[in-house]
C-alpha cells in the first residue's frame, strides 16, 4: 500500500479518464439531450477501435484512421436511429441489436479478437508509452485534452444552430418539436450518429492508448459513461450551468471515475468485482432524483393556507 | 381554408375497445372563420384537432388546408400551416429551453432547419417587443427557462408561437382549460386580440359554454364523432347557454351531461 504507487499510476488514470471522457460526452448527447439511453456504445466503442487499428495495420495515417473510425461510429448510430424510427423498435432494444450485431461485424474487421499494434513501428497520436519522459505535446493528457476542446467547442456551436436546437427540442418534448415543424425521427436519428460518432473516436484513441483492440474493450461502456455524466454532474453541475462546461464537466467527472478506480485498485479490492462497483453505485445514483422526488418532495399546496387555496 | 371531407377514425379496430371517434366527419372553414367547438367527453373533439394536425394517419376521407391535400403529410410537414396551442400547458413548449429559445423555434416552423445560428440578436428585439403584448412580464426574462414559467405564463407563450408565424389555420386545444378562471380569462382575452389582429382562421375547442357563445362567428357542437349543431353569424349573436342545452338535448336526444360546460 506504497502512495507511490498510487500517485505514479494517476496519470494513467487521468489519461484514461480523458479518453473515455470522450465516450461520455457521447453518452451525455444521448441520454440527457435526446433522452434516450442507448446501448449501442457497447459494441460502437469496440468498432471505433477495430477500425482505427485495422487502417493503421494497413498503412494508413493515424488521423486518417481515426477519422474512419468516427465514421464507422456514426454508421453504427445510425443503424440504431433506423430501427428505433423506422422500424419503431423501443430505443433501448434497438441499442442492444446494434451491439449485439456489431459483435460479429467487430469480430469480421479485426479478423480475431484481439489486434495488437506495436507503438515503435506505427506513429500513433497516443500511448501509454508517452505518459512519462517525454515533451509535454507528445503527452497523452495533453493530446486528449486538445482533442476535448475541440470537440466542446464544436457542439457548442452545433447546439447552438437551428438543426442543434431542433435536437434539444425533439429530446425534451416531441409533441412541441413536431407542432413546431421539426422531423423528431430525422433528429433522434443525427443525435444518436453524433453520440456514436463520438464514441467511435473514443474507442480509436483508447485502443491506441493501450496499443491494442479488444473485442471485449467496450464492455459497459455505457455505464462507464453514464457514471462519468452523474459524477460529472454531482460534482459540478451546480457551478457550471453553460452547455459548453457542462460537457467539460462531464470529461472531468470521467477523469475523477478513472481515479477512483485506481485507488479502489489499489486498496486492493479483486479487480474481478470492479464492474460490480461500477454498476452499484451508477444505480444509487440513478436512484437519487428518483428518490428524492418520491420521499423528500415538497408538497405543492400547503396545508390550512387560505392564499394557497 | 379548412376543408375536412368525410374523414372517419376509428380507434383500436377489431377489439372491445373500439371506438368510432370521427364518423363520416365534414366540415368547412371560410378564410377568417373563428370557430368555436363544444361538445362532452368522447364527443371527437381532440380526435378532430389531431385529425387536421396529423397526429396519426384517418381511416378514411380527406383533409385540404389553403387548398393542399395534407391527408398524406405526417405531422410534422403540416405544422408548416398550422399554429397549435394544447389543454397541457407543458406540452406547447419546451421547459428546458429559454424563452427566447422556445420562440425562435416556432420562428422557423415551415422552413428547413439548417447550421445557421438558432436565434439571432436581431430576433431577441423582436420577441422582446411581441412579450408585451402578454403584459405578463416575460419581455424582462428572455434567456430564463420556460421550465420555471406557470402554467398560464406557458399557454400564453405558446399561443404566441403558434401565431409568430401566421398559421393558416389556429387549432385551440381546451387551452384554458387546465387554468384558474382569471388567468384562463386573461390568455383568451389575448387570444381574441391576436385572432382579431392577424385575422386568424382559428378553431377553438372549449368546455365553456359561455365562452364558446361569446368569442367567434361561428359555433359547432360535436357528439359521437358527427357535427350535430352549427350555428352562425347573427343566431349565434343571440344564443344562450339555455338555448344551447335545448338544442343539444333536441339533436342528441340525451342530456348534456357535464356540469363544467354549464356551469364553468
Amino acid at each position: 500500500m506504497n502512495i507511490l504507487n498510487l500517485l505514479n499510476a494517476m496519470p494513467g488514470a487521468v489519461a484514461q479518464g480523458l479518453i473515455w471522457g470522450i465516450t461520455a460526452i457521447g453518452i451525455y448527447l444521448t441520454f440527457r439531450i435526446l433522452d434516450i439511453a442507448d446501448l449501442t456504445v457497447d459494441g460502437s466503442l469496440c468498432t471505433g477501435g477495430a477500425v482505427c487499428i485495422m487502417m493503421m495495420l494497413s498503412g494508413h495515417n493515424v488521423l486518417v484512421s481515426m477519422l474512419a473510425a468516427t465514421l464507422a461510429g456514426m454508421v453504427t448510430g445510425l443503424v440504431t436511429g433506423l430501427f428505433h424510427t423506422f422500424m419503431g423498435i423501443p430505443a433501448i432494444l434497438s441499442g442492444i441489436l446494434t451491439q449485439l450485431a456489431l459483435y460479429s461485424v467487430n469480430l469480421k474487421i479485426m479478423g480475431k479478437a484481439n489486434q495488437a499494434i506495436n507503438v515503435d513501428k506505427y506513429d500513433l497520436l497516443v500511448s501509454l508509452r508517452y505518459i512519462k519522459n517525454v515533451v509535454f505535446y507528445k503527452n497523452p493528457i495533453f493530446v486528449v485534452a486538445i482533442c476535448i476542446v475541440l470537440l466542446v467547442l464544436i457542439l457548442y456551436w452545433f447546439f447552438g444552430t437551428e438543426l442543434g436546437c431542433a435536437l434539444r427540442a425533439t429530446g425534451c418534448n416531441g409533441n412541441m418539436a413536431r407542432a413546431q415543424g421539426i422531423n423528431t425521427n430525422f433528429s433522434k436519428v443525427l443525435g444518436l450518429m453524433l453520440s456514436n460518432g463520438l464514441v467511435g473516436l473514443s474507442g480509436a484513441l483508447l485502443s491506441q492508448y493501450q496499443g491494442f483492440a479488444d473485442i471485449n474493450m467496450g464492455r459497459g461502456a455505457i455505464v462507464i459513461g453514464l457514471a462519468a455524466v452523474i459524477i460529472g454532474e454531482a460534482i459540478f453541475g451546480r457551478i457550471f450551468r453553460n452547455f459548453g462546461l457542462k460537457l467539460i464537466g462531464v470529461a472531468l467527472g470521467s477523469i475523477l471515475y478513472y481515479i477512483v478506480l485506481q485507488t479502489v485498485i489499489w486498496l486492493g479490492v479483486d479487480t474481478d468485482l470492479l464492474k460490480l462497483f461500477s454498476a452499484v453505485v451508477v444505480a444509487i445514483f440513478l436512484a437519487i432524483p428518483y428518490w428524492k422526488g418520491k420521499y423528500f418532495a415538497k408538497p405543492v399546496v400547503k396545508k390550512g393556507g387560505s392564499t394557497n387555496a | 381554408m379548412l376543408e375536412i371531407k368525410n374523414v372517419t377514425k376509428i380507434f383500436n379496430p377489431g377489439t372491445v375497445n373500439e371506438k368510432l371517434a370521427l364518423d363520416n366527419f365534414s366540415l368547412t372553414l371560410e378564410d377568417g372563420d373563428f370557430v368555436t367547438v363544444i361538445g362532452g367527453n368522447g364527443a371527437g373533439k381532440s380526435t378532430m384537432m389531431n385529425a387536421i394536425a396529423g397526429v396519426w394517419p384517418v381511416d378514411a376521407g380527406k383533409i385540404i388546408i389553403d387548398g393542399v391535400d395534407v391527408t398524406k403529410l405526417p405531422e410534422h410537414k403540416r405544422a408548416k400551416y398550422l399554429g397549435r396551442v394544447f389543454q397541457d400547458p407543458m406540452t406547447g413548449t419546451a421547459a428546458t429551453m429559454g424563452i427566447e429559445e422556445n420562440l425562435a423555434l416556432a420562428k422557423r416552423r415551415g422552413h428547413g432547419r439548417t447550421l445557421r445560428a438558432g436565434i439571432s440578436r436581431k430576433e431577441r428585439e423582436e420577441y422582446r417587443e411581441l412579450l408585451k403584448i402578454l403584459d405578463l412580464g416575460l419581455e424582462d426574462r428572455l434567456t430564463s427557462k420556460v421550465g420555471l414559467l406557470s402554467g398560464g405564463q406557458r399557454q400564453a407563450l405558446t399561443l404566441l408561437m403558434a401565431t409568430l408565424q401566421k398559421p393558416k389555420l389556429l387549432l385551440l386545444d381546451e387551452h384554458t382549460a387546465a387554468l384558474d378562471p382569471k388567468t384562463a380569462a386573461k390568455v383568451l382575452e389575448t387570444t381574441e386580440f391576436i385572432v382579431q389582429r392577424d385575422q386568424l382562421t382559428t378553431l377553438m375547442i372549449t368546455h365553456n359554454m359561455r365562452d364558446a357563445i361569446a368569442h367567434g362567428n361561428r359555433l359547432i357542437m360535436l357528439n359521437e364523432g358527427r357535427i350535430i349543431l352549427d350555428i352562425r353569424g347573427e343566431e349565434k349573436k343571440k344564443l344562450t347557454v339555455e338555448d344551447l342545452l335545448h338544442k343539444f338535448e333536441a339533436a342528441s336526444g340525451e342530456e348534456f351531461a357535464s356540469d363544467k360546460a354549464i356551469l364553468g
